[in-house]
């Protein structure tokens, strides 16, 4: 039991009993030692994304070593083929991997909100519509469709972050549909037209708030999908050359795997843990919000 | 249930042939969203002036892009998907003959995964919160975030440089001449690390639903009855849970197609096993755009044709589920 002295004291001298409490899901969320942990890796990747200029040895476009050397205290990870220091080129991939994580969760999740929404508020026939347009995406194979844009195109950042939210956001848009079916018939949706509501306002009031853990849990989920396909294409050769990815770093350790065991190790051990980290929060989060339909998120 | 399924299967077909068009129709746009001349995609930048005027005319590229899509279709339907040009044959044969590599792989790895996966989740099911059931967690945790083509480059490196156990890459040892079973247990051993490598994923997600399903299962009235009619434990599990918890495991395999795709020609690549990954990295490299195109359509239409599969084979299984 929490004593008085133990109780944080939040209260402000305005508020009148009402201390300003954390969030429940918040609480439920830290109580889960692997979300916390999913969370911590999370934020270090993050970190090192945003200071890998200042973290890292050397350029990690140029070659600064003798090529293909294990790993040494001048290369704590060691060099690639071409001299350029592994360490140095795996803090600066963490940036592509982020960013394309991200950024098509955003466009994914914005997309399939405004998809999801319109179908599961209007009915008939835009329902209809939208649906037809939602199977459609799903069944185009996105990393093959990806492979043929960004052969045609070449592969910016922007080309693969584009199509990827444009692909991605189909599970979005059926999760908030379903969602919105089954919370417009529920009593506070009922008692909120029952006052006089208007439909718009109790949409954007009383029914998305509570449609979108889930959304925000296939988000999460999202972030990881991406960031594996846009390895896939990297490992391919098929990402943006501009930028250190670690996709292109297995890319450049697949003919040298016999003798260079380093260049393949760590960029796939980066690329596991963060896509590990993203999914033990949306695990986290999925069990924070909604405990009984937990591993739904895995489906 | 069983009259209504002949029905049923016909109206998904026809549900099936709206997306089977937009997937031709994406393909035709993607052609003239390219950069330069479409021509070069659609004969190749090889040929002379009459051979592009040749092409010209029976694409009708002087044509309406409507007429040149109607075109377009129509030589689809009559069996033209374009002609390679880095082969110099039509697209269609180039893929059909690297088919069979890949159905092999993606078959073994499909089976295998979903037998292992659909054992290990009812391990984890019948032991809740036991050491066992939570390193097999762990272990699908990991499946999940592992790229497949670098747990590849790690099994080559630990199992193939390391120990020796499985040869590096290829399909056939190329020095030795086996007939017969000699060949096919050396196939096997080619097979063994590109097979491992694709079932990791589905592995991971097999074993997750099938837990989470016959966890729930195991919960309900039916069960109890059972239980207090006196059936022993793995009766009850196997013959009665399992199967209600196993619906949507067929679902998931069914759906998953397309990963699976991915999965194999990045696996391909590593393993360099003479499939179409293989193909498709050739493709991309000497930009061997109808050939791109033939392999976007192949996966495509697998992928539309599972989802029926899938959805009558759910239909049989189901019987609580009536589909008019």
């Amino acid at each position: 039991m929490a004593s008085a002295l133990t109780q944080p004291f939040t209260t402000l001298p305005g508020e009148v009993g009402a201390p300003r409490r954390t969030p429940r899901w918040w609480n439920r969320f830290v109580r889960q030692p692997t979300a916390v942990v999913g969370l911590a890796l999370l934020l270090a990747v993050a970190a090192v994304a945003l200071l890998a200029p200042w973290l890292a040895p050397g350029d990690p476009l140029t070659g600064i070593g003798p090529p293909l050397q294990p790993p040494s205290p001048a290369h704590p990870l060691g060099t690639d083929d071409l001299g350029r220091d592994i360490l140095s080129q795996l803090l600066h991939g963490a940036r592509v991997s982020l960013l394309v994580g991200l950024a098509t969760a955003v466009i994914a999740t914005l997309v399939g909100i405004v998809v999801g929404g319109l179908a599961g508020f209007f009915g008939r026939w835009v329902d209809d519509a939208l649906m037809r347009l939602t199977e459609f995406v799903l069944v185009l194979p996105r990393f093959f469709l990806a492979i043929i844009v960004t052969t045609f195109f070449g592969g910016s950042l922007l080309t693969i972050v584009l199509l990827l939210g444009l692909t991605f956001w189909p599970s979005t848009a059926r999760l908030l549909r379903a969602q919105i079916l089954s919370l417009r018939e529920r009593e506070f949706v009922v008692a909120a037209r029952a006052v006089g509501a208007a439909e718009p306002a109790i949409l954007t009031r009383q029914v998305l708030p509570n449609a979108m853990p889930p959304v925000l849990v296939n988000a999460s989920l999202q972030v990881g999908g991406a960031i594996l396909i846009e390895a896939g294409l990297s490992f391919l050769g098929l990402g943006d050359r501009s930028q250190v990815s670690w996709g292109y770093m297995l890319n450049s350790a697949q003919p040298f795997i016999l003798i260079a065991w380093w260049m393949s190790l760590f960029p796939g051990l980066a690329l596991l843990l963060t896509v590990v980290a993203v999914n033990l929060v949306a695990d986290g989060l999925n069990d924070a919000w909604n405990p009984q339909l937990s591993d739904e998120a895995w489906r | 249930m069983a009259a209504h399924l002949p029905r049923y299967l016909l109206r998904r077909v026809l549900q099936a042939v709206p997306l089977l068009l937009g997937v031709l129709v994406v393909n035709f746009f993607l052609i003239h969203l390219a950069p330069g001349d479409p021509i070069y995609l659609l004969a190749g930048d090889g040929g002379d002036e009459p051979y592009f005027a040749a092409m010209r005319q029976k694409y009708g590229l002087d044509k309406p892009l409507p007429v040149q899509l109607g075109l377009y279709l129509l030589g689809v339907v009559q069996g033209e998907f374009g002609y390679s040009f880095a082969y110099a044959r039509p697209v269609f044969e180039v893929i059909a003959a690297r088919l069979p590599p890949t159905l092999l792989l993606m078959g073994v790895s499909i089976v295998l995964s979903t037998v292992v996966g659909v054992w290990l989740g009812v391990v984890c099911a019948r032991r809740p919160n036991s050491p066992v059931e939570r390193s097999v967690l762990v272990a699908t945790l990991l499946g999940y975030g592992c790229p497949a083509f670098w747990l590849g480059q790690l099994l080559v490196l630990l199992f193939a440089v390391r120990l020796g156990w499985f040869p590096v890459q290829g399909m056939v040892n190329a020095r030795a001449d086996y007939e017969g079973l000699a060949r096919l247990s050396d196939i096997a051993r080619h097979l063994a690390l590109p097979v491992a490598t694709l079932s990791v994923l589905h592995l991971a997600l097999v074993t997750r639903l099938t837990r989470t399903g016959l966890r729930e299962e195991l919960g309900k009235d039916y069960v109890r009855t059972a239980r207090a009619k006196g059936l022993p434990t793995p009766s009850v599990v196997n013959r009665h849970a399992l199967r209600n918890a196993l619906l949507p495991v067929v679902t998931v395999v069914g759906a998953d197609i397309g990963t699976l795709f991915t999965g194999a020609v990045l696996t391909e690549i590593v393993f360099a096993w003479p499939g179409l990954g293989r193909l498709l990295y050739d493709a991309t490299l000497s930009r061997d755009y109808p050939l791109l195109m033939g392999i976007f359509l192949l996966v495509g239409t697998s992928v539309i044709l599972t989802n029926i599969v899938t959805d009558v084979a759910y239909a049989v299984l189901d019987p609580r589920v009536r589909y008019t």
